[in-house]
């Protein structure tokens, strides 16, 4: 039994502890440091100072825990640490680290760091503020819900401080002079007589001494790098073709994998035949995994072309086999026995609906793939003595308690070498890849074995984002929104999710509701109702999670409401904002798109906010009516992260996420016949591409107390923006994704 | 049978019917070359074969005839292209595996237009596929690229 096993059906406790392979993290744990990872590693002479800083001979390298999906962390992790110990970009290496207890992330990783100022309050903060069940779940070193900035930003320039007062110290011990009198400049402490120590001459020194851990961070004033443009470490090696991804791995000696699983998820495989695959040249084997079977080649493609080769026998699909049954699953699920939650319930939804004419809506939103560009892949060898395995994953803790339960290895003998990942969306979340290549490797100890999926199994074998109903219903009275009520039927992601990890969470999952309980309006009125849909399809997280879906059903109920109520969109919206950082989203979005100036003929525009992941955004949009369809004109976006790290990769990560929400709303679903996705390749599922992408100008701001993750948020406004907008220039409402079903788009 | 890529010449043994895409990646180790959709829908994959830009994935190797240039070919990070150097000036990568096909699209567009009108770069680009959404960034790029080459 490995151990996989023993933490199959455990519990994980939120908000208090976590239990992940036994270990238990709880409060006594704030003043008991992790054991700091790279000491084990380091040569003589090699100074580390905490678990992100090591220096080794010439080289200083910083160690960013979360994985880089193309958020472009690996940058501004590296930033942050910069910040304060005074290096400048090019001084340094970057580095993923390797799976450690000293990395797991937000109030867990803080509890290892000795140097953190105590903050009562911070676990409940964080776990008040940001609304993602995932990263809940993820209390380890992992990477989602917009969770890096956040995590990192005390933390990382913390390590930098405590690294640049140590390197201070040892200064002082080398020269004499008293550390008040010395400075550090450029990867140098600079002496009173101006002359300079370079960081790794006193390195040596340095690793004798206790870490000094009192340290003062600065003044953002002060800050060289934070908050300034920069150009992101990453930005050469992505432009050249010289950034190494997961797929593009070497381990000498490698065969090359492909796999063929039932594409009735989590359905059987009856038998095969695969007499032809294996007469095919360059094939060596093909060899049984959970589901399915794969071919082992001397080459991706000849494994890709033999896959192809095998006859196969399903079985069925543990779920309605077609998409109709889905869509009428979801719609009988608004009942008692079904309710999660009833997350909100302000005023007196009831009698004012009772009282008033009410409207009645329903919405839809389908599955959608992540598809990201890079398919998924891992390179695992397997021997007696230990598992390496090479991979872009979020979840790298997780990722070797998996593959030590595969193998029979302990945890700790399983290397893990993180990759830059070709996207993610939420896909390397997921363990399926990692597992396949690691049965295939363990039936074949002592080879590298480097899995590919193809595109067609990459979409096959997806575990989409969970599709949904919302039922709303409101009023409006004297020329204002006075009441809304709505109910949203989904499938629980997170139940779906956890469960492939064998892991059970109990209570409601904020998931349903995500998006639309959580908006900052006062609204007089307003009930919010999440109904735990049965599972269907095996779902999984998708950029922004819950919010991805209600963000659409919230903010179009509430413009559906606010026109029934003849008021303008952007200032009923700022009418009922009371919450301060919110409003000035409203209302700086409102300015930048200069709302309620003249349009051309067949303009309209459209306003959404939503709030997650504890960013307020607010998107206008504006389309142009043509002959040829809708076409997409300019979008404005306004977000609050409370401190902007890097503006430019801020600006990018923004207009990303507009296009990222906006391709899919317009062109995107996975539908399901005879129990398989029926979009197999980007034919059939391609989010945007470039003609459809409009202008998008961009605002951050900065009133927010917390620092916070841009990734995620600007995703769930924009498909409601742009409903509202198609409405405004048509007079046309849609009420279901993928909009291009209802209207066309240029 | 003898391909040139990169300047270099090579001997590859490889049925006929493999796709160059694979050839460079498995066969000749040239990984900046991208692998994302295999039915050419994506353009990850985009390199030139006579300068002009082709989907290796669809291009059997045997119907290759003429130089391959691929990213890594096309400028290096001491030496970048134009089109590269307007690519890290725009700062237009976030994750990058899609960015080396867009470069080599946009790099034929321009040998082709020097001075493409917008509507000519949405033609051209938007066979490219970006997850990310890097869109509007790959528009600037381009434009910033045309400017280069043109002030040499």
């Amino acid at each position: 039994m490995g151990k996989v096993g023993k933490i199959a059906r455990r519990t994980f406790l939120i908000g208090s502890a976590a239990v992940v392979g036994g270990v238990a993290f709880g409060v006594y744990k704030v003043k008991t440091p992790h054991a700091n990872p790279l000491e084990q590693d380091l040569a003589g002479g090699a100074a580390t100072f905490n678990p992100w800083v090591v220096i080794d001979g010439d080289t200083i390298t910083l160690i960013g825990p979360h994985g880089d999906k193309g958020q472009g962390v690996a940058h501004s992790q590296a930033v942050l640490i910069a910040e304060e110990m005074d290096l400048e970009l090019g001084q340094f290496e970057v580095s993923f680290g390797k799976p450690d207890k000293a990395y797991w992330n937000t109030a867990m990783a803080d509890e290892s760091v000795p140097f953190m100022s105590t903050d009562e309050s911070f676990a409940a903060e964080t776990m008040r503020g940001v609304m993602g069940g995932v990263l809940k779940l993820m209390g380890l070193q992992g990477t989602g819900g917009s969770t890096t900035i956040p995590d990192s930003f005390d933390k990382l320039r913390k390590a930098g401080a405590v690294a640049r007062e140590t390197l201070k110290a040892a200064a002082a011990q080398k020269s004499g002079i008293n550390t008040t009198a010395l400075r550090t400049e450029a990867g140098h402490v600079i002496l009173p007589d101006g002359s300079q120590l370079s960081y790794q001459e006193l390195a040596p020194i340095a690793a004798g001494l206790d870490p000094v851990t009192e340290v003062t961070l600065r003044d953002p004033s002060q800050w060289r790098l934070i908050g300034k443009p920069m150009k992101r470490l990453d930005i050469l090696a992505k432009s050249t073709g010289t950034q190494t991804y997961g797929i593009d791995v070497e381990v000498p000696g490698a065969v090359h994998a492909a796999i063929k699983v039932n594409p009735r998820q989590g359905g059987v495989l009856n038998g095969y035949d695969a007499t032809e695959a294996l007469a095919m040249r360059g094939v060596s084997k093909v060899v049984e995994i959970t589901g399915g079977v794969a071919v082992v080649a001397d080459n991706t493609w000849r494994a890709f072309q033999a896959a192809d080769a095998i006859e196969f026998d399903w079985g069925d699909a543990p779920y309605p086999a077609e998409m109709e049954d889905h869509w009428k699953a979801l719609g009988a699920s608004f009942k008692d026995e079904l309710l999660d939650k009833e997350w909100r319930n302000d005023g007196d939804v009831e009698t004012a609906i009772a009282e008033g004419k009410a409207l009645e809506l329903e919405y839809r939103a389908p599955y959608v793939a992540h598809a990201p560009l890079e398919p998924l892949n891992a390179t695992v060898l397997v021997e007696e003595d230990g598992v390496i395995v090479w991979t872009g994953h979020q979840v790298p803790r997780q990722l070797q308690l998996l593959v030590a339960g595969i193998t029979g290895h302990e945890q700790e003998q399983v290397t893990f070498h993180n990759q830059f990942m070709g996207g993610s969306f939420g896909h390397r979340l997921e363990f399926e890849h990692i597992k396949q290549a690691t049965e295939i490797a363990n039936q074949m100890r002592g080879t590298p074995v480097k899995l590919t999926y193809s595109r067609e199994e990459d979409m096959a074998h997806d575990f989409p984002r969970h599709p949904g109903v919302a039922r709303a219903a409101g009023t409006v009275k004297d020329g204002k929104v006075e009441a809304l009520d709505l109910q949203v039927a989904m499938p629980s992601v997170i139940a779906s999710q956890m469960g492939r990890a064998e892991i059970s969470l109990p209570g409601p999952d904020s998931q349903i509701a995500a998006g639309s309980w959580n908006n900052p309006y006062s609204l007089p009125n307003y009930r919010m109702r999440a109904y735990r849909a049965p599972e269907l399809a095996p779902v999984s997280s998708w950029r922004s999670v819950g919010a991805s879906a209600n963000g659409f059903f919230f903010d179009s109920a509430l413009d559906e409401l606010i026109h029934a109520a003849g008021a303008d969109p952007m200032e009923e919206r700022i009418r009922l904002m009371e919450h301060d950082v919110s409003r000035k989203v409203l209302e700086a979005v409102a300015e930048m798109s200069s709302w309620g100036g003249q349009l051309r003929p067949n303009q309209g525009r459209g306003v959404a906010f939503i709030e997650s992941f504890g960013v307020p955004t607010a998107e206008v949009i504006e389309v142009t009516n043509t002959e040829d369809g809708i076409r997409i004109d300019k979008v404005w976006v306004a977000a609050d992260v409370g401190t902007v790290v890097d503006p430019v990769n801020f600006e990018n990560l923004v207009q990303g996420g507009v296009v990222f929400g906006l391709g899919h709303a317009i062109n995107c679903e996975i539908t399901y016949s005879d129990g398989m996705a029926e979009q197999s390749n980007f034919d059939s599922h391609e989010g945007m591409r470039l003609y459809q992408c409009p202008e998008i100008i961009v605002k951050g701001l900065e009133n927010g107390a917390k620092v916070r993750g841009i990734g995620e948020p600007p995703v769930p406004p924009a498909a409601p923006a742009l409903a509202n907008a198609i409405f405004a220039a048509t007079g046309q409402r849609i009420r279901e994704m993928p909009f291009y079903k209802h209207i066309s788009f240029v | 049978m003898q391909l040139v890529v990169d300047g270099k010449t090579h001997e590859v043994d490889v049925e006929d019917d493999m796709p160059l895409l694979w050839v460079l990646r498995d066969e000749l180790n040239i990984k900046g070359v991208k692998y994302g959709c295999g039915i050419a829908a994506c353009g990850a994959c985009t390199v030139h074969i006579n300068g002009e830009a082709v989907r290796s994935c669809q291009t059997f190797v045997s119907d290759v005839e003429g130089p391959v240039t691929t990213i890594n070919g096309l400028g290096t990070p001491d030496l970048m292209h134009t089109v590269q150097e307007a690519w890290t000036e725009t700062q237009v990568a976030q994750c990058g595996y899609c960015q080396s096909g867009q470069i080599m699209q946009a790099a034929s567009l321009l040998n082709e237009n020097p001075n493409p009108t917008d509507d000519e770069i949405d033609e051209a680009m938007s066979g490219n596929l970006c997850r990310c959404g890097t869109y509007p960034r790959i528009r600037a790029a381009v434009k910033l690229a045309a400017t280069k080459a043109q002030g040499v």
